[in-house]
């Protein structure tokens, strides 16, 4: 291996080889699973995975510290947003309660070259990233639920985001002398 | 000034790794009690610390001094916690930690994907990062006290 440390500036990878790849990545979930359910829940999952790991790389890059409050997590999840996909979804519809709120994306590199075919209307293309956002707060002690209300798939004006707190998870106590 | 030993644990307290370099005094037991030893007394601390700080903690729990040697504590907000036993002159020993964070951990064992997160360190690469990372830094001096 010959990995020297030295990191590929985040702005300069090409935005369309990766959603090329997220592309055939969906198609070939597409084909491998008769079931869109299937597919979407596999992209939560795989979104998941990646999210356990990238929680990391953005809290090293940032230095952040936990979270004050949940807007405070909404403006951290919208600056990883900037560091990792090269976008600024606005933060909006804040619930009364203050426990939930949307990311609305103008763009979204994912669905650059897209269009869903008729048969599809139940898939949830960019499933991952509510399956990131989840593995990556759960990293930090904090349960969230997340799903799509809008997509620009669906021939809406923007996509939306939904992103709900659900609790505070505790800091595990050690293992006993068994 | 020297770096003594270091301990990698998760956020649910498994060993991550443990290394160690100018390390005079053995404990006597091994290996896993002594993990187990250090992660409780790691966790009442810093719960001790966090209750009786007349002030809003912060960061909470940073190091503990005693006559001969120094531990430096340094938790990640995803739970990884580093922990770093120097002698009492070395300083900056924070910076060095979360070089070790954002330099090796992140890079040898967060991006390599056969290395699993709660589980022990196995990957030789990082082994070998860890050692070059602590060997290159100022507060190593391989001189035994």
């Amino acid at each position: 291996m010959s990995r020297t440390g030295t990191k590929l500036d985040a702005k300069k990878v090409n935005s369309e080889l990766f959603t090329l790849t997220y592309g055939s990545l969906v198609s070939q979930l597409l084909q491998d699973y008769e079931n869109v359910e299937d597919v979407n829940k596999q992209l939560e999952r795989m979104g998941y995975n990646i999210g356990i790991r990238l929680i990391e790389d953005f809290l090293a890059r940032t230095g952040s510290g936990r979270c004050y409050d949940f807007r405070d997590t909404a403006e951290k999840i919208q600056s990883g947003f900037k560091i990792f996909l090269g976008i600024t979804p606005s933060i909006t519809n804040w619930s009364p309660a203050g426990d939930e709120f949307s990311l609305c994306f103008e763009t979204n590199p994912l669905t650059e070259f897209v269009e869903l075919p008729d048969n599809y209307s139940n898939l949830k293309y960019c499933n991952i990233l509510p399956g990131v956002l989840r593995g990556a707060c759960e990293m930090v002690q904090m349960e969230v639920a997340c799903w799509f209300v809008q997509d620009q798939l669906k021939n809406d004006n923007v996509t939306e985001l939904r992103v709900k707190f659900v609790k505070r998870l505790e800091d595990a106590i050690p293992a006993g002398e068994d | 000034m020297t770096i003594h030993n270091l301990y990698i644990f998760s956020k649910t307290g498994t060993l991550l790794y443990y290394a160690e370099w100018n390390r005079l005094n053995k404990s006597g037991i091994t290996r896993e009690e002594e993990a187990k030893l250090m992660y409780g007394m790691l966790f009442s601390m810093k719960s001790f610390v966090n209750k009786i700080s007349p002030l809003d903690p912060k960061e909470g729990f940073l190091y503990y001094k005693t006559g001969k040697y120094t531990l430096h504590y340094f938790e990640t907000p995803s739970g990884l916690k580093f922990v770093l036993n120097t002698d009492n002159a070395s300083q900056n020993v924070r910076e060095l930690l979360q070089q070790l964070y954002r330099e090796v951990y992140l890079e040898y064992v967060v991006k390599n994907p056969f290395c699993q997160l709660n589980e022990p360190i196995q990957s030789e690469l990082f082994k070998v990062k860890v050692d070059e990372l602590f060997k290159k830094s100022p507060l190593f001096l391989s001189r035994s006290l």
